[in-house]
């Protein structure tokens, strides 16, 4: 049997698990009204959802470190979710090809409000030389932020998990 | 080059990879003799060739023929299809000038089965048309750019649409049998794709994809790039084997250029792609566990990678290396050795102890088993390749038979299985897991010292070259062209999710819905490897 091997293995592994990092506000693009009302209800407990709309699935790798043991996200309230009306968050990857367009909208319009998009990675937020290299072209419409609105930008190729926990948490905060 | 004891008068370009141009007749001779010797076609993709020569598009239509760049022949003015065939002696990049009115070459996928959605794509991107498929159907074009117009075509200029994007899928009849449709957004936190489940009850009787949803346009964004910008993108093609695709252009800009690349830099690549096959098998190991209820697999091996990715930026900057496969050689040294090979040794017996477990876990060994077979058989019918076909007794590994420099001081030791189910491509990864661990310890032991990056040669005229690199994935392929103002002119990548997809429709039939995950998981394919 495996179980006793298992037991062992956790008992000599022990615990991980890295304390949180801090909200950082500065990568909010824009507040939405009531925020702070909505997050009373809320408290910091949010459940996301995840649309790949075009990365190369760089962003993709840094959400999965994300789920494993040095991070423990559902500890700190965060959740991942499968269905888009189960969610309090977008977390979107791009640049957002014109194959996806019609997808992501419909996916943006299924999330109930009150909603945060988080954009993630430097083609997701159009910035430096990968987002340039990403831009507009004939197969896509580039930064998540010309099909949807955006609240919290991520910048990074890709963006460490603890950066996208800092924007993540940016998102939801209490803080101004 | 011999193929199937025939002389078919191609030129070596770089060790084991051969080029040369020919009439569409002889084409089709050649992928008989290569199926014959029991070679296999690895990748198909067009160009437009009006323009070569001339630094942009709009220039005059009678441009002149391409200056040789090492095994280039005389081309035509107009298109031309491209086909790399991965024979017994290494890989033929081969060539047939197409007119430039109505294109058309013949059919391969009645002798390649793999060919039939790389004809597709090809038709879409550049209305190059394989005359007498079967499937005619679109590909990548999804209806964001008008019927008849081709983005791949110097010329193309066409303003983007949104048509309604009918897909005639395959219809599965009869009584009780209902369709699941499935994505492009899916479930989990994987890539957008759209599957289409035929089932009765549980069991499914089909599975057909449809893919191209991340369509980004990436091989239209090379030209007219800078050689170093170009490998940026190339690393993009698919972020997980960044540093193969990394490797394959630059490759290839090397042979291109005939620059040479110092011998330390070949040293550091090669640890480089082993770092990050084991990055990517680590995440797998787990992932496969999950898919079967055994949270702890996941956390364990997850655990493990992010070690691994830790150690990755300590060491060279970037936790999955990208950019640092840069043309002429690499963009960081290895200063300290010790802390990976500490680190080697600790992952290696963390692997030992979870295989250990792994082994004795019956509800794992049990959902793992005769789950997802693709047998050896049909895998070599229908072209499996890389790790997959490795699992299905397709003893293919560029690093074991091709070696390029530094594998050809390295002797790997390829991983194989026949059975072909899920717990054989779980067994490669964890064989592979510890080959690129004596790898990583082989690479660190025999590197020379010495400089990391050399500048490319400036070469004149037209110039071509390809590059071929074993990725975690399977073989990856770049082959370009750089025109006569020394920008990129036209580069083609090939992700070997391409011919491995479809086996993935084989692999599930008869088997269970919730298995899909877990059979999808352990194929782990690229969707934007292959969407481009």
């Amino acid at each position: 049997m495996a179980t006793h091997l298992i037991l062992k293995k956790i008992f000599n592994t022990g615990i991980v698990s890295e304390p949180a990092p801090e909200a950082d506000l500065s990568l909010r693009k824009r507040e939405q009204e009531l925020h702070a009302d909505i997050l009373k209800v809320f408290g910091q407990a949010v459940t996301i959802r995840h649309v790949d709309a075009g990365s190369c699935n760089g962003c993709e790798l840094e959400i999965h470190a994300l789920g494993g043991p040095h991070y423990n996200i559902e500890g700190i309230g965060v959740k991942f979710a499968a269905s888009p009306r189960h969610v309090d968050v977008l977390l979107v990857t791009g640049p957002v090809t014109r194959n996806l367009e019609t997808a992501l909208k419909r996916t943006y319009e299924a999330t109930p409000e009150p909603k945060w998009v988080v954009a993630m990675g430097d083609c997701g937020c159009g910035c430096g030389d990968v987002g340039a290299m990403f831009g507009e072209n004939y197969a896509t419409c580039g930064k998540i932020s010309s099909v949807i609105p955006v609240d919290v930008e991520v910048p990074g190729c890709p963006p460490t998990p603890t950066a996208l926990l800092q924007g993540i948490l940016a998102a939801v905060s209490k803080r101004n | 080059m011999k193929i199937n004891a025939q002389d078919w008068n191609l030129n070596q370009i770089a060790p084991y990879i051969w080029r040369g141009q020919m009439e569409v007749g002889q084409l089709l001779a050649l992928a008989y003799a290569v199926k014959e010797e029991g070679g296999q076609l690895q990748a198909l993709w067009g160009s437009d060739d009006r323009f070569v020569g001339t630094s942009r598009a709009s220039d005059a239509r009678n441009s002149p023929l391409p200056q040789a760049g090492e095994g280039q022949g005389e081309r035509g003015a107009g298109y031309a299809i491209h086909v790399a065939f991965h024979a017994a002696a290494g890989l033929a990049w081969v060539s047939v000038a197409l007119a430039a009115d109505a294109p058309h070459y013949p059919d391969l996928a009645h002798i390649f089965p793999q060919a039939d959605r790389m004809q597709r794509a090809t038709f879409d991107l550049l209305g190059i048309k394989a005359e007498g498929a079967i499937d005619d159907r679109k590909w990548l074009r999804h209806g964001a750019w008008p019927e008849g117009t081709y983005p791949l075509r110097k010329d193309f200029s066409a303003a983007p649409v949104r048509e309604l994007d009918a897909y005639p899928f395959i219809q599965v009849e009869g009584d009780g049998v209902h369709e699941i449709p499935v994505g492009p957004i899916h479930a989990g936190t994987i890539e957008p794709g759209h599957f289409r489940f035929s089932i009765i009850g549980d069991r499914v009787l089909r599975l057909e994809q449809r893919l191209g949803y991340t369509h980004k346009g990436s091989e239209k964004r090379f030209e007219g790039m800078d050689l170093n910008t170009g490998a940026r993108l190339a690393g993009r093609i698919s972020g997980d084997a960044h540093s193969a695709y990394a490797w394959a252009y630059c490759s290839a800009v090397e042979t291109a250029t005939g620059s040479s690349v110092p011998p330390r830099a070949e040293w550091l690549r090669a640890l480089f792609l082993e770092i990050e096959r084991i990055a990517n098998h680590l995440g797998d190991l787990g992932y496969l566990g999950n898919d079967v209820a055994l949270a702890f697999g996941f956390m364990q091996f997850w655990r493990l990678k992010e070690d691994w990715l830790r150690l990755t930026a300590r060491l060279f900057g970037h936790r999955y290396l990208f950019d640092r496969i840069v043309p002429g050689g690499v963009a960081v040294d290895l200063s300290d050795a010790a802390p990976l090979l500490a680190e080697a040794d600790r992952l290696e017996a963390e692997v030992q102890s979870l295989k250990a477990i792994y082994d004795e876990q019956a509800v794992l060994q049990d959902r793992f088993a005769n789950t997802g077979t693709c047998k050896p058989e049909i895998a070599a019918r229908l072209g499996l390749t890389g790790l997959p076909g490795r699992a299905s007794g397709q003893a293919w590994d560029i690093r074991a038979q091709f070696p390029q420099m530094p594998y050809d001081k390295l002797d790997v030791n390829m991983a194989t299985h026949r059975k072909g189910d899920v717990f054989a491509r779980s067994e490669v990864r964890f064989a592979e897991v510890y080959e690129s661990l004596r790898l990583i310890r082989e690479i660190v032991r025999q590197m020379p010292t010495g400089p990391i990056r050399a500048e490319l040669t400036v070469a004149e005229g037209v110039r071509e070259g390809l590059g071929w690199v074993e990725s975690w994935r399977g073989p990856v392929i770049v082959a370009l062209r750089i025109g006569a103002d020394g920008r990129l002119d036209r580069v083609h990548a090939h992700d070997p999710s391409w011919q491995n997809w479809p086996l993935l429709e084989i692999g599930i039939i008869g088997n269970i819905v919730p298995d899909f995950p877990l059979i999808n998981k352990s194929f782990n394919l690229s969707y934007s490897g292959q969407d481009l």
